[in-house]
């Protein structure tokens, strides 16, 4: 070859590779497709299709929640913006068709007509199997399920093939509720049963790759780290139909892309995007987004109390002054948070949580608190955050940090990768640190006696003891149990006032979940678990 | 032939022990629990325990390292934690994908590259000279990730040109029958045009992206060698026995400057294949490279050892290949087998 000829089948290829693709065109049939799939895209992906499964991440939970039918589920009403959030106290029936609540037990009459997607009959040897499973393979589908009193297996009663009765170990107000979250899905036993081994009696490698429910949709197809494919299953019977036919969830890691890809109209929904991105597509107006309250997150200023200088009150409530709260309702979240400070002096405290504190940015009030507790000249010390929520806990520590040091407390920012952040948080030795909780049981009893109770649980991060917080937390579980409402009510106020009085941790906001979606998808409901629930979506 | 070939792979075991007992040492050394990461944000201590039990890490370093090894033994490389799948399967899956892409990136830019260089060489401090320097500063110095986005904003969310930076196919194609794992031969093997044409158009903007950035180098050595080869005496040998400028160029400099080329090419391949994980995040491709990335964030180890050990051994193929060219191209270094 000349090297002219050469030259020019080489600059002839290089403007090939370069030309753009024109865009494809579509068959009619891949059209109509479209028209009935929805395409969901995401950061982060499942690892494992079963929440029963050993470290089942939050996009999991997705997953089984669509591809698993539980006894009970709850009914809708409306929440803030018109938008149907889930009803906590009103339950309906999913795969049982009747509920009735005992004095201590409640039996559960199973749908007749309701199979597995292999389209075996669900029975209740089923249900059985699959809350037994629930209380015993350990880790988080144990400890949720012990958080309404389900500990033991004889606590499930097989009455006959189609009722199942639910023994309570004792009162507990927390018992029904758990039965309606995502743990308690029903499995199909014998299908798994054949597919377990001796190593692994509950199936779970097989559960992992593959849905074995009953629930409105099943997952055809998932490759880890980049998609999951999920039909409909035309043969449910728990609910109407819907009106999804298939959902193809996609993972970009880029969430500029997610962005491209909502305004381009080729992708349905995404969610994860930066809380800049949200407002900006809300205030555009070409998509829907949707921001609503997460039932009872708060993200919190933590402080070891059990070393100086926190151990000192006076300390913490210095603190508590010296937040720049709204410049990080402002800089970080761009608006799309609720306050949790600044309440009028004289609001009397409510039987509700989250509920705002009585703390606003008041540095002169911080400086004689300070200077009460003998630190006039301030300190110096260190404060962590998880590396995994950069994209917020980044700069809500610096903005801390910056308005630490007008108190003379000197912060140093420790960035803690993400594996690592659990291990930090379990060792309780961050002096300083900030931090998000939220429960799926939307309960201030609840959310009191992880983060608060003496009994230190990995979420009481700053180490709180008190004996007088243990016995209205105690007072209020007990009195909610029996109905005792007077008593509730007053320890429920006592242990809000007594959490800000003492402020062991320091509430800054209650973050929003965000969801943008195309104009054309209606049907989102908000749900505990803050996931999307495809069976009331609707495309066009 | 065949002697040197198993020569040179001997050679490589003992580096590859090494690299096994490193990568090991090295995962085990990273802070972070993987079974408290695992555990969930509602893990008591105990459940902590359990898992780790359950994942052996409560086991000595040397027991977890017997171990190890006998799976690797048996072709075992472990189970992902993250993605919850064999660590074997999903380097099978990725690799193609990151091999396909880099492998089309290295030919766009190889096919810009060397012309560019050849020409800079031959007319120094001609307009093309200054053209190849531009560019090739220009694509050394934009970091990949940037170029990337830049062309996504341009070519799909701008014009529209191109499909959604989504991966390797469109959403509503299938991937073919899985041959070679190169979507590109297995849709024309699978006979559907639709569906190659989706992933080549998949592929025209990482693969730009990926050329953009390995431009530089190959241009940089091709024309530096080139320049060296071109003042040599040889050339002007073959320059004053009358030979026309174009065999002189190409079948008597091009072939001696090669040489340094080909070691680029080979470092620039193997640089790409690793760490073209930006390029991965942000077209969601699902390659090698953000797999590992991912798994060493949550401290996963058997993903890592697996793909630090696949690494290796794609270097020791790739440098055993390398060396075989060299002797395709020039005899004289013709290794001793």
């Amino acid at each position: 070859m000349k090297r002219r000829d050469f030259l020019k089948s080489v600059s002839g290829l290089a403007a090939g590779a370069a030309l753009p693709m024109a865009p494809a065109v579509m068959s009619s049939a891949k059209a109509d497709a479209r028209s009935e799939t929805l395409l969901i895209v995401s950061e982060g992906g499942p690892n494992n299709l079963d929440i029963h499964g050993i470290g089942t991440n939050v996009p999991g939970y997705e997953v089984s929640w669509n591809c698993y039918d539980r006894l009970i589920s709850h009914e809708m009403k409306s929440g803030p913006g018109g938008v149907p959030y889930y009803d906590r106290d009103k339950f309906k029936p999913e795969l049982a068709e009747d509920m009735t609540i005992g004095d201590m037990s409640a039996t559960f009459k199973l749908r007749k007509n309701a199979k597995f997607h292999d389209g075996t009959p669900v029975t209740a040897k089923d249900v059985k199997w699959s809350l037994d499973r629930a209380v015993s393979v350990g880790g988080f589908p144990t400890f949720q399920m012990s958080a309404g009193s389900l500990t033991k297996t004889e606590q499930f009663v097989i009455v006959d093939d189609h009722t199942v009765r639910v023994d309570f170990l004792k009162k507990d107000r927390l018992t029904i509720p758990d039965l309606a979250v995502i743990v308690p899905c029903v499995v199909n036993s014998e299908l798994v049963k054949k597919n377990a081994t001796e190593k692994d009696p509950w199936g779970l490698e097989y559960t992992k790759q593959q849905t074995a429910g009953s629930g409105a949709y099943k997952v055809t197809k998932w490759t880890a780290g980049t998609e999951v494919i999920m039909e409909r299953n035309d043969d449910w019977v728990c609910g109407p139909l819907p009106k999804i036919k298939r959902v193809i969830w996609r993972m970009v890691p880029q969430a500029g892309n997610r962005r491209a890809l909502l305004e381009r109209g080729d992708a349905d929904i995404s969610y994860e995007l930066p809380n800049k991105d949200f407002q900006e597509m809300k205030s555009n107006g070409k998509h829907t987004v949707i921001s609503l309250p997460i039932s009872n997150g708060i993200q919190y200023i933590g402080m070891n109390v059990t070393k100086p200088p926190f151990d000192n009150p006076k300390v913490r409530q210095a603190l508590a002054y010296a937040m720049p709260y709204q410049k990080i309702i402002d800089a970080v979240m761009f608006g799309l948070a609720n306050p949790m400070f600044g309440a009028p002096a004289d609001k009397a405290t409510e039987v509700a949580w989250p509920q705002p504190t009585k703390y606003a940015t008041d540095m002169e009030k911080a400086k004689a608190l300070l200077a009460e507790a003998g630190y006039a000249q301030g300190f110096e010390t260190t404060i962590s955050f998880d590396l995994n929520f950069a994209q917020v806990n980044e700069p809500l520590c610096v903005l801390v940090q910056e308005s630490l040091a007008q108190l003379g407390i000197k912060t140093t920012i420790n960035k803690v990768p993400g594996a690592n952040w659990r291990t930090e948080l379990n060792k309780k030795e961050m002096p300083l640190f900030t931090n998000i909780f939220s429960g799926w049981l939307d309960y201030p009893e609840y959310f009191f006696y992880w983060c608060y109770h003496g009994n230190n649980s990995v979420f009481n991060t700053m180490s709180y003891k008190s004996p007088e917080m243990d016995k209205l937390i105690n007072g209020a579980r007990d009195a909610a149990a029996t109905g005792d409402k007077a008593t509730y009510d007053a320890d429920v106020k006592g242990f809000v006032d007594l959490a800000f009085a003492e402020v062991p941790r320091i509430p800054l906001y209650q973050p929003f979940v965000n969801v943008a979606m195309q104009k054309n998808i209606s049907g989102y409901q908000y749900w505990f678990h803050r996931r999307l629930d495809y069976r009331a979506l609707v495309k066009g | 032939m065949l002697s040197l070939i198993a020569k040179r792979l001997a050679f490589a075991i003992p580096s590859l022990i090494g690299v096994v007992i490193v990568t090991f040492l090295l995962t085990r050394a990273l802070p972070g629990d993987p079974a408290a990461y695992f555990a969930g944000p509602a893990a008591t201590k105990e459940a902590v325990e359990q898992i780790r039990k359950k994942l052996g890490f409560d086991k000595p370093l040397v027991e977890q390292f017997f171990r190890y090894t006998v799976d690797l033994a048996h072709g075992d490389l472990g189970s992902s934690l993250t993605t919850g799948q064999p660590v074997a399967t999903e380097i099978r899956n990725r690799l193609p994908a990151s091999a396909e892409l880099t492998l089309l990136g290295l030919l766009v830019s190889v096919a810009i590259a060397l012309p560019l260089g050849v020409l800079a060489a031959t007319r120094p401090g001609s307009w093309i000279d200054h053209t190849c320097r531009v560019v090739t500063t220009a694509g050394v110095s934009l970091p990949v990730f940037f170029t990337g986005l830049v062309l996504v904003y341009v070519f799909y969310f701008r014009l529209g040109w191109s499909p959604a930076p989504l991966g390797r196919l469109d959403v509503f194609y299938s991937a073919p029958n899985n041959v070679t794992g190169f979507y590109l031969i297995d849709t024309l093997i699978a006979r559907d045009g639709e569906a190659f044409r989706s992933a080549l158009s998949q592929l025209i903007l990482p693969a730009a992206t990926l050329a953009i950035f390995s431009l530089a180098p190959i241009a940089r050595m091709t024309r530096a060698s080139m320049l060296a080869v071109l003042s040599s005496e040889f050339v002007r040998t073959a320059r004053a026995s009358g030979l026309s400028p174009s065999t002189v160029t190409v079948t008597y400099a091009f072939r001696n400057a090669m040489l340094p080329v080909i070691t680029t090419l080979s470092m620039v391949f193997s640089f790409l294949l690793g760490a073209n994980v930006l390029v991965e995040k942000v077209f969601a491709w699902p390659g090698i490279g953000s797999y590992a990335v991912e798994a060493l964030i949550a401290s996963d180890f058997a993903p890592v050892q697996g793909f630090v050990l696949t690494m290796a051994v794609m270097y020791v193929i790739l440098n055993l290949v390398i060396d075989i060219l060299y002797g395709v191209i020039d005899p004289r270094v013709r290794l001793e087998g």
